[in-house]
């Protein structure tokens, strides 16, 4: 029995640990979607670029992958900031946003994985770095570091913009826009300003997490289709507009796929998602902290 | 206007033309890519039913096109069926599949139907691939008969049975268009909320309208595996039909029948040509950048184009 304690204890460990890694994945998807209700579907292309970047950079330079994702943040935020200018004078000024405004975004999903597949091909790439290799033991429990890292640092993310959102100006303007945009104008901020850097900033965490991602595992191109049913599924499952919901459901939707991954086989892990979606949509839209 | 029985005979006609225009250049090449482009056809002017009709979007084409290949290829392992049956229950495998997920989602706002359809597609490759009866993941053979009684070549014949049911899909999508239900997809498109306030039944619209969309994808899908000879996951659940199903509506024009025709035609052709002399992966980016283009640049995709035109000519 001992044995199959020790299974069950790592499988949820390690689904904690992918869980914490799927909050910086989600994070973004989470302001654009949940708070601006832009319907950002290509968020994981944007995050499987960020691995390319990471990966460029390491393998000719030799840099950490994570401090190039941090080098980066300006560059995608500047990226998201001119892709929001683009989508609402094409699409949000107009109220074009639920046909074409997705179109929109589905053609740079497109765009971004042909370009990264005619660029770099469809190998694997993976980077190097120190804290790959090693796991940490406590008792039964194996914390791989590779692992480790990502989730730490995702859960910093989260803590950083969770501040960000409730204690600054700025910050507290983003909430407020998906509430009342007529409020905001009144306290002198325009709406579409204040959300040009919310999406600036949906788009920049992309960066962070598509380093993360090529940490934990190697990337090819179209790695990032896994991840839509996934994001969406964890920020519907959290109730959209609430990041600490959307950390419990990364948690949970990460057990629940480690635990199917470690008793049912890895290839039917791209499957809860998708389960957790449709159930959730059909028993509870507002999600487990919604409005 | 024209009615739909005469707009049925007038397509049937033009059907034939094209038929007997192929027969007439006799090569198979022909044949081969001008499958390709009726699928397209058929593909896109199912998706526009739904997405350009009632304004909601649809990124699991392939899910709906391989739900129906792949139907074929499990009837084909337990029986032997003649192509037209199995297009039928492809389409009513999609139908059913559709219609089930609208129930689940369409009560909800356009984005979460949107964001369900694109994770079907990666559900219904994972079952695939774990579904060994089918191939899994090392894909399944499909031995394509070499000739059929009446027409000769087999290809030719699948060539006429996609050619037909591109004349369906478009009968049909006409038909629609000018019926009360296809004015019950504009309210919806226009403007939900007031739809719903003056009494249509929008759930039971959108419903309605997933399930023929999905039941046409599947037709599409189903005689797939006897052309291709080799079905794997990954060409069955292929980007290029996602990405081809909402470009070329958006790009012809998405208010009538016409514009999925056009888009189709168009950037069919457009990619037998490039993928012939260029390479796949160029040519689907060609697409992508087109789509993006047209959604920005011209909203009402060719068709659009020339009605304005039209318009300022007339002036």
């Amino acid at each position: 029995m001992s044995l199959s304690v020790d299974l069950l204890a790592n499988a949820v460990v390690a689904g904690l640990l992918l869980g914490g890694f799927y909050v910086a994945v989600t994070i973004g998807v989470s302001i654009s979607f949940g708070i601006l209700d832009i319907v950002n579907i290509a968020h994981p292309a944007f995050i499987i670029l960020g691995s390319y970047i990471a990966y460029l950079f390491n393998s000719s330079l030799g840099l950490d992958p994570i401090l190039v994702s941090v080098i980066m943040l300006p560059v995608f935020y500047a990226l998201g900031a001119i892709i929001y200018q683009i989508y609402y004078l094409s699409f949000e000024r107009r109220g074009q946003e639920a046909l074409r405004g997705l179109a929109f975004f589905f053609g740079l999903l497109f765009i971004t994985e042909v370009g990264l597949i005619l660029v770099f091909g469809v190998d694997y790439r993976y980077v190097e770095a120190a804290y790959i290799g090693p796991t940490l033991h406590f008792g039964l429990i194996d914390l791989p570091l590779r692992m480790l890292v990502p989730c730490l640092l995702s859960l910093l993310l989260f803590v950083v913009l969770e501040l960000f959102l409730s204690k600054t100006f700025t910050g507290r303007a983003i909430m407020a826009v998906a509430q009342d945009q007529l409020a905001l104008r009144l306290m002198a901020v325009g709406p579409t300003s204040i959300k040009r850097i919310a999406f600036g900033i949906s788009i920049a965490t992309a960066a962070v997490a598509g380093a993360l991602l090529i940490v934990i595992q190697p990337v090819e191109p179209s790695v990032g289709r896994e991840y839509i049913g996934r994001v969406f599924a964890i920020c519907v499952l959290g109730g959209l507009g609430s990041l600490p919901g959307m950390v419990i459901a990364a948690m949970l939707l990460g057990v629940v796929e480690s635990l199917t991954a470690t008793f049912y086989g890895p290839s039917w892990a791209p499957a809860v998602s998708f389960g957790v979606l449709l159930l959730t949509l059909a028993v509870r839209p507002a999600g487990l902290m919604g409005r | 206007m024209v009615r739909s029985t005469t707009f049925a005979v007038v397509a049937l006609l033009v059907g034939a033309l094209v038929f007997a225009a192929a027969r007439f250049i006799h090569n198979d090449y022909i044949f081969f890519a001008g499958y390709v482009v009726l699928q397209f056809v058929v593909l896109a002017t199912a998706w526009n039913i739904l997405g350009g009709y009632c304004g909601y979007v649809n990124f699991g084409s392939a899910a709906f096109f391989a739900l129906g290949a792949y139907s074929t290829v499990a009837l084909h392992k337990a029986f032997q069926l003649p192509v037209p049956v199995l297009i039928l229950i492809g389409g009513l495998v999609s139908g059913i599949v559709g219609l089930g997920m609208g129930y689940l989602t369409l009560r909800l706002r356009g984005a979460f139907f949107a964001i369900a359809t694109l994770a079907l597609a990666v559900v219904l490759q994972t079952l695939v691939i774990n579904w060994d009866y089918v191939g899994g993941s090392r894909g399944a053979y499909i031995i394509r008969p070499a000739s059929i009684p009446v027409i000769g070549s087999y290809i030719q014949y699948l060539f006429l049975i996609m050619l037909a049911l591109a004349v369906v899909a478009i009968t049909t999508a006409r038909a629609i268009e000018r019926s009360r239900l296809g004015f019950g997809f504009a309210t919806i498109r226009d403007d939900e909320l007031a739809a719903e306030a003056s009494g249509v039944p929008t759930l039971r619209l959108k419903l309605i309208a997933t399930t023929i969309s999905g039941a046409l994808m599947g037709m599409a899908g189903a005689p797939f595996p006897y052309y291709i000879g080799y079905l794997e996951p990954a060409s069955a659940f292929g980007l290029a039909y996602a990405v081809n199903s909402i470009a070329m509506p958006m790009i012809g024009g998405t208010t009538s029948w016409v514009g999925p025709l056009i888009g189709s035609v168009l950037l069919g052709t457009l990619q037998q040509i490039a993928t012939v002399t260029i390479s796949s992966a160029v040519n689907l980016l060609i697409v992508g950048v087109l789509l993006v283009g047209f959604v920005i640049i011209a909203p009402n995709g060719i068709v659009g184009l020339i009605q304005e035109r039209w318009r300022t000519r007339q002036k």
